[in-house]
């Protein structure tokens, strides 16, 4: 029953999305009452799709592996969201909104999806305002507006720095509104472990209770995933602790095509490594590039003597300083897209430059920031002749109105002050483009099972603009899959409720019981961590920032090494029964093992630099990405056949009709 | 740096907990709280002992899972952050530690450090939101200007990531700072004005049912709250209530 | 209680309201005591007036028992179910981390003012009852200051009311800024009511303390 067939709809590019909604076939609302839909995941995607689904009439179960719904990580997102509204008249419209999308995932992602989220984007911040969620306004009481990087328009609204925070709430408020009515039942500390087919279609989930250990089953009529990308298959990413890539994998398995698993962003503004007991990396949001300038010292000498703490930064002259972003790329100097300018920094610290102990890091300075908005406020507050002092602390002041948490954050962690000396970055594991493959509709591969949010392939290509991840996600559960989703269930009307009873339950119950008791009774010798730690070494050393063929071919036999280990002398404490989070860890970290072999074949496969996959083979002269658009302008979808390495590839041609392919040039 | 810990054990909601003494070694002044618990825990896994459960997600300061009362205070020692944000630089060579639950009937023990908060959950469900339904056709967001001033006061308000210190470290085991801080955010915005009175008595009602103390005032809570969340909102929440009550 | 009172914040409210029926009757207090210091005769005709007026007697008299026994009872009823709120203690708890002393005490400091108010009417209260409704002696309009002075006598009673009026000011230091709070006040006029509260809670308690001292001094 498995279909590959994209479902675009004909006509022009700006007609499609409208066109679709005039035709699809709708569920009337007597019927919506009788239909089951099952939300894995209450991020923004998910919780947005949860909360519309049971205003439509749907009988909603959302699942989160969390306390709450309101805890997914969606939370985390700092910087903002982008909306093509032109509020501030710079010339954004649909169209740039849609072009630089496009462009900035290096052409690699589906032009009707993307021209679909463009349209909704200005709905979405209606929508949100609407729910109250105070984003952040100027004196007039009007939407204030940011830039973010790889654009030329500010369109990005914001609620300070806890942007993905607000717009989780204003979610999961609506959530709650449908929860108190009974329209959403939630399963708060339950973790999805396997989907359900019956006769081709999903049907239903086993999941596990946390807190007893209680495995489950749930039917629906219809079941979607929202569960976020697989950033920790790093081990080290941005992700939370929790973040997992089960729900996908599970799916992937059952006959979901898993697409372009190689495209992941490494995110550039990150607070370095300080250990080997770090659990994790800490995002400082892109927004502060906006006033902040990346420099590493220009000669080696002096960087060689701040790596042994021998030199400050703030003693090296300006003539000394490398603005290494705004020397190769004058156009959009520091607001380079994110992989242009995690690789810029990557390619600056392997020459040595690198400023903390590891050699891993460059600075993000707001010297010159303080003076430009000091003058400014000076002006404003009619100050003649201000002291430099006097300019320095009224620009801070502006600084930590704008940034204040961030920079709180970043102080709470490194202990040091970055008002008074620069911030230290360097890249991290962040987002992933790669993801479940979706057809228009944003059903996977297998009927009636629906993927959204991050846990999808389909807007970002291969690089994902800021601020864009917040805007896919809340347009593919408010304003998209309602409709969607509608026209395949239109089908389900007579079907009614479906029995947990089945073989198919029992089965999928007991390979999902089978799983576990393994890793209960495996008297092995090694912790869950242990071997997370070692995927994700390998994973970032090879299948890392940049990747050529020699070290794709050690990492995939390296992790199915690792693999291999694991599942004789993985070690599990407790027992089923019980709050458990070791084996909750384990069932993950398996995942991740198998995951992490089909991330590197795709790498291997893909012959050509593009977007967040860099091969060193594949560059330019200057040193930047060469695409391959003649070979390589598809999304590898990649079919399961009962082992990472014998994985299908299926390619979905991806055609350009309104955008000509061109070079990324940020020069 | 060694430390000696001593952490709350429970083994479920029905056995009854007490404190157990542990060593850990060389940890370092850089790592965070929680790092400094996953060396404990790789320790215990190695001794093929049960790893201390505690709830934990993000490590950035912004899920609000993570939930430790440290040394006698909710989230340790350092202001303003959550437990994932303080550092073993608080702490010095030598120095028992101390590390409990969250205690409030109203958040039973799960297990170990790992408390049950859906009563916060059972509150926002009570009342807090905005009745309005997805539809791609409400007002234009600009539509309706809010003062910068009442807009940033709401935002200070929503920063609450309703971890529960607030609670923790009162003395009453009162939540009226997470309810003030959620009653506050809409009814500083024009859009949650119209639900106003409802929506204060019954999120005010649902609290009073979950079995959390009163507030007397110690702000106890507001200095240990990781996001500042101000008692001005209890105030407001106080008049919002009033007012409620006499119009209802 | 039902109906409006068992909500906790309407609780709150009502502690908060007696507290500043409370805060008001302690300036009259005060004020009345006061003038023993000045003027013997003005004390007297104060007194008399006080005792004998109907409209205190009866309406306000009254109302000022009622408004000390609901704030007594408000507050224990609600130090009941705090308490009752943490069912499990902690092991460790550092309140003086985040908060201060008085916040933290007030059912103790209260139960101190409570035994001293007991004294108090033993003392005062009491007798003027039996004088006036059961012996029914003949009014007397000069005899309150010689029995205010012949009071203050022994030491222990005067060391006694000391005690318990510093206890009212550690009471009133964070009750007097509570009660605001409780009802709403929060605003750019708040340090200002905090800064009335401090001066409040310290000179009224002061006051009380002045005029025991200089009774016991000067007889």
């Amino acid at each position: 029953m498995t279909t590959f067939n994209s479902k675009v709809p004909k006509g022009p590019i700006k007609d499609k999305w409208t066109e679709y909604k005039n035709h699809i076939d709708l569920v009337n609302p007597a019927n919506k009452r009788n239909i089951d839909i099952i939300v894995v995941g209450t991020g923004l995607a998910g919780g947005s799709a949860a909360a519309s689904l049971a205003e439509l009439g749907y009988n909603v179960k959302a699942f989160c592996y969390q306390d709450s719904p309101r805890r997914a990580h969606s939370i985390a997102a700092q910087g903002g969201i982008n909306a093509s509204k032109n509020y501030m008249g710079d010339g954004d419209s649909d169209y740039r909104l849609f072009y630089d999308t496009v462009k900035g995932g290096d052409y690699r992602s589906r032009e009707a999806n993307v021209y679909r989220l463009a349209e909704v984007s200005g709905n979405i911040i209606d929508q949100c305002v609407a729910q109250g969620v105070p984003f952040a306004r100027d004196y007039g009481g009007l939407l204030d507006n940011r830039s973010f990087g790889g654009v030329l328009v500010s369109r990005t609204f914001y609620a300070k720095g806890q942007t993905g925070q607000q717009l989780l709430l204003g979610c999961y408020s609506a959530m709650n509104r449908q929860i108190a009515r009974g329209k959403i039942e939630m399963f708060n500390r339950h973790e999805m472990l396997d989907v359900v087919k019956v006769d081709g279609k999903a049907r239903g989930i086993i999941a596990r209770d946390l807190i007893t250990g209680e495995i489950e089953r749930h039917s629906a009529h219809a079941v979607v995933i929202a569960t976020g990308g697989y950033g920790n298959v790093y081990f080290l990413s941005t992700n939370a602790m929790g973040s997992n890539a089960t729900a996908a994998w599970k799916i992937h398995k059952k006959g979901a095509y898993f697409a372009n698993p190689c495209f992941t962003q490494i995110h550039p503004t990150c607070i370095p490594r300080s250990g080997d007991y770090q659990s994790k990396l800490t995002l400082m949001s892109e927004s502060l590039r906006n006033d902040g300038r990346i420099w590493v010292p220009a000669r080696l000498e002096d960087a060689k003597a701040i790596q042994q703490g021998k030199l400050k930064p703030t003693e090296i002259a300006e003539e000394n300083r490398d603005y290494y972003l705004e020397r190769r790329y004058p156009a959009f100097g520091n607001l380079v897209p994110r992989d242009v300018a995690s690789r810029a920094a990557k390619e600056r610290c392997d020459a040595g430059y690198g400023v903390n102990a590891t050699g891993e890091a460059v600075y993000l300075d707001f010297a010159a920031a303080f003076q430009r908005y000091g003058k400014e406020q000076a002006k404003i507050h009619g100050i003649k002749n201000p002291s430099k002092e006097e300019i320095i602390k009224l620009g801070q002041g502006i600084i930590e109105e704008k940034y204040g948490n961030l920079f709180q954050m970043y102080e709470k962690i490194i202990a040091e002050n970055p008002y008074e000396t620069p911030m230290m970055i360097y890249p991290a594991t962040h987002y992933t483009m790669g993801g479940v493959w979706v057809d228009y509709n944003l059903m996977t591969t297998v009927p009636g099972l629906y993927c959204i949010g991050e846990a999808n392939f389909s807007d970002h290509g291969a690089n994902r603009l800021g601020a864009s991840a917040l805007m896919q996600g809340l347009a593919d559960g408010y304003f998209v899959l309602p409709y969607t989703i509608g026209d395949y269930l239109s089908d389900d009307i007579r079907t009614g409720e479906i029995s947990t009873e089945s073989p198919e339950f029992e089965a999928a119950e007991k390979e999902v019981k089978d799983k576990i008791e393994f890793f209960i009774n495996n008297e092995g010798t090694h912790s869950v961590d242990y071997y997370h730690k070692k995927l994700g070494l390998v994973m970032w050393n090879k299948v890392g920032m940049a990747r050529n063929e020699k070290h794709l071919k050690e990492a995939i036999k390296e992790i199915q090494d690792i693999r291999e280990d694991f599942w004789k002398n993985v070690k599990v404490t407790g027992k089923n029964e019980e709050f458990n989070q070791e084996l909750e860890k384990a069932g993950r970290v398996a995942d991740f093992l198998e995951l992490g072999e089909l991330f590197a074949k795709d790498a291997l496969n893909r012959n050509e630099s593009c977007g967040g996959h860099f091969r060193e083979e594949y560059v330019t002269e200057d040193g930047e990405a060469l695409r391959d658009d003649k070979n390589y302008a598809y999304v590898a979808a990649w079919e399961y056949t009962g082992k990472p390495s014998e994985a299908i590839l299926h390619k979905e041609e991806l055609e350009f009709k309104d955008i000509e392919l061109k070079t990324r040039s940020y020069k | 740096m060694n430390l000696t810990l001593k952490i709350w054990r429970q083994k479920d909601s029905k056995t009854k907990g007490q404190m157990v003494e542990y060593k850990v070694t060389d940890i370092s002044e850089h790592m965070s709280f929680l790092e400094m618990m996953d060396v404990l825990n790789e320790q215990l896994v190695a001794k093929n002992e049960e790893p201390v459960a505690f709830d934990h997600d993000c490590r950035e300061g912004i899920c609000g899972m993570c939930s430790l009362h440290i040394n006698g205070e909710a989230h340790g020692p350092d202001r303003g952050i959550t437990t994932c944000q303080l550092h073993m630089r608080m702490f010095h060579d030598g120095e028992t530690i101390t590390i409990e639950p969250w205690r409030a009937k109203a958040f039973p023990v799960i297990k170990d450090l790992v408390v049950d908060r859906t009563a916060f959950e059972r509150i926002q469900q009570a009342g807090g939101y905005i009745s309005v339904n997805t539809s791609g056709n409400t007002q234009d967001a600009n539509g309706i200007p809010i003062s910068k001033h009442d807009a940033d006061k709401a935002m200070d308000a929503a920063a609450c990531i309703g971890c529960g210190a607030c609670v923790a470290s009162c003395k009453n085991s009162s939540a009226m700072l997470f309810v003030g801080a959620k009653v506050s955010q809409f009814a500083l915005l024009p859009q949650g004005k119209v639900e106003a009175t409802e929506r204060v008595l019954n999120m005010v009602k649902q609290m009073d049912e979950e079995g959390f103390g009163n507030c007397t005032n110690t702000g106890a809570c507001e200095v240990e709250c990781p996001k500042g969340i101000s008692l001005e909102n209890i105030a407001r929440m106080n008049r919002e209530y009033l007012s409620a009550s006499m119009k209802g | 209680m039902s109906g409006f009172l068992s909500s906790s914040i309407a609780r709150k409210f009502a502690m908060a309201l007696s507290a500043l029926f409370l805060i008001i009757f302690l300036i009259i207090h005060l004020t009345v005591n006061l003038t023993s210091v000045f003027s013997e005769d003005v004390f007297n005709q104060l007194s008399h007036f006080m005792g004998t007026n109907p409209l205190i007697q009866f309406g306000l008299q009254p109302v000022l028992i009622i408004g000390v026994i609901f704030h007594f009872v408000m507050g224990f009823v609600l130090e009941i179910r705090n308490k009752g709120a943490r069912d499990v203690k902690y092991v460790n708890f550092k309140g003086a981390a985040n908060s201060t002393w008085m916040s933290r005490n007030m059912i103790y400091s209260g139960l101190a003012i409570l035994a001293f108010l007991v004294i108090h009417f033993i003392d005062f209260w009491l007798p003027e009852m039996n004088y006036k409704y059961i012996e029914g002696l003949p009014a007397d309009a000069t005899r309150y200051y010689e029995e205010l002075q012949h009071k203050f006598v022994p030491i222990w009673r005067v060391a006694a009311y000391s005690v318990a009026f510093v206890l009212l000011a550690l009471h009133l230091l964070h009750g007097f800024q509570s009660a605001f709070q409780s009802m709403g006040f929060n605003n750019k006029y708040s340090s200002f009511v905090k800064a009335l509260g401090k001066w409040y809670s310290i000179i009224i308690p002061a006051g009380f303390i002045f005029v025991t001292l200089y009774h016991h001094f000067n007889h």
